[in-house]
């Protein structure tokens, strides 16, 4: 039924991070294609904030994001798990001390 | 907007599942589906990277780029209302409405690619008539009073789909959702609003309303699929996390839901069999026309093929458009180049 052509191949993938209010950090909120970092700017624009959820926009090539190996999971964040040692509760302080 | 909360193949699809024998399972394999199942039996959600069973993607696929073509075929409806909107303020309000139905398009085509298809595919299997999308928009708009019904009743029907879908087990899915139940209620509460404004008016409007309403109240309950006892894929969509309540019960909440709205509104529900049913605690209501509604899903209905025809001729009057920003983002690309030698 189509004879159009594809439509984004040419297109690349953008992550897009918005700062929800001065203050703020910027979060991942969702992707789009766009030709280049200014027009992906535009779209996110249209895109993500279209009632006011942001005050400025972050737009990075998704291809260029290096991600840790979900199967790599236990040997990098499981050895944080014995080292309770690291946290404030571990710590026992008198009472009379008062908030430390 | 509005998912059918029920998992219809595209076309050719039935014929692929015929053909393909599952292949047995590696040792390694058998673990990795281990660790899946322990995940989402502990009510856990899947990632883009994580392993997951080929039938679980491609059900995902399946179900996201509908819902995403569904959002897209669903612009087109209102979208004919636009230039005859009866005031700037109806207008300023249905263009954002429609520009949101964009919007949750989009959001839901980048989390279908998180699952390694591509736009070009979907839109590609939206384009040839392969893939489906929700069958409500394959009706026609008749009168302005029709945008309010969409949205009070449609989009309400939509909502009570989506909620559960916040919580979906996979996370792209499920955070896409999160966005568009908070854009929903405005949809619903406008076009409710409108209805009310009419309803105020001449006996004509009001008759109006009333006509609208009788031809999208069935409509409305067969968007959330055939019965439980008939929808076989139910169950795996239920394990699997991607379904959270049965179309049966969803159907009810929606009735339970809305006949107090229609009370409000001093309009009739389309249905002689409507009552409280004061044992179950619910609304009864009457038999819906199933072989209309699979009718219209297989392409029958009085508007699937001018709709498919107006979304093909909008991407084709749009290719120059997105030739021009390729062809400008190398040109400017070629001038940094330049300016940097």
């Amino acid at each position: 039924m189509s004879n159009a052509q594809p439509a984004l191949k040419d297109w690349p993938l953008w992550e897009v991070f918005v700062r929800s209010k001065q203050g703020l950090e910027h979060k991942h909120c969702g992707s789009l294609h766009a030709s280049d970092a200014a027009h992906a700017l535009q779209m996110a624009r249209d895109v993500y904030t279209r009632r006011q959820e942001g005050v400025s926009i972050w737009v990075m090539p998704s291809h260029l994001i290096a991600a840790s190996d979900p199967d790599d999971k236990d040997q990098l964040f499981d050895p944080a798990s014995d080292k309770i040692y690291r946290h404030p509760t571990f710590y026992e302080i008198p009472e009379e001390v008062g908030h430390m | 907007m509005y998912t059918q909360s029920f998992s219809v193949p595209d076309e050719g699809d039935k014929q692929a599942a015929l053909k393909t024998v599952p292949k047995p399972q590696s040792a390694a394999e058998a673990e990795l589906q281990k660790r899946f199942d322990e995940r989402i039996d502990a009510d856990g959600r899947i990632e883009p990277r994580d392993w997951m069973p080929e039938a679980y993607r491609k059900t995902l696929v399946r179900q996201i780029s509908q819902h995403a073509h569904s959002e897209i075929v669903g612009m087109l409806p209102e979208g004919n209302w636009i230039s005859r909107a009866p005031s700037l303020k109806r207008k300023a309000i249905l263009i954002a409405k429609v520009q949101d139905e964009g919007g949750h398009g989009l959001y839901l085509y980048s989390a279908a690619e998180t699952l390694g298809t591509s736009r070009d595919q979907m839109l590609d299997g939206l384009h040839s008539g392969k893939a489906k999308y929700s069958s409500i928009f394959n009706y026609p708009t008749l009168s302005w009073a029709d945008m309010g019904v969409i949205g009070w009743l449609v989009d309400g029907a939509a909502i009570m789909n989506q909620i559960p879908l916040c919580r979906c087990s996979y996370g792209p899915y499920a955070r896409a959702m999160v966005r568009v139940c908070k854009e929903e209620s405005f949809h619903q509460r406008q076009g409710y609003e409108a209805l009310l404004v009419m309803m105020k008016g001449s006996q004509a409007q009001r008759e109006m309303v009333q006509d609208a309403v009788n031809r999208y109240w069935w409509k409305c309950l067969a968007m959330f699929g055939p019965p439980d006892a008939d929808s076989p894929n139910s169950a795996q969509g239920t394990r699997w996390g991607i379904k959270r309540i049965s179309n049966d019960d969803l159907r009810q909440k929606f009735v339970d839901a809305t006949v107090p709205q229609a009370e409000v509104l001093g309009v009739s529900l389309p249905d002689p069999d409507l009552k409280w049913n004061e044992a179950r605690g619910h609304y009864d209501y009457g038999a819906i026309d199933w072989d209309e509604f699979w009718q219209v899903v297989n392409g029958h209905g009085p508007m699937n093929r001018e709709r498919l025809a107006t979304r093909v001729k909008a991407h084709d009057d749009g290719a120059w458009v997105r030739d021009a920003a390729v062809a400008h983002a190398d040109k400017q690309k070629q001038r940094a180049l330049k300016s940097a030698a």
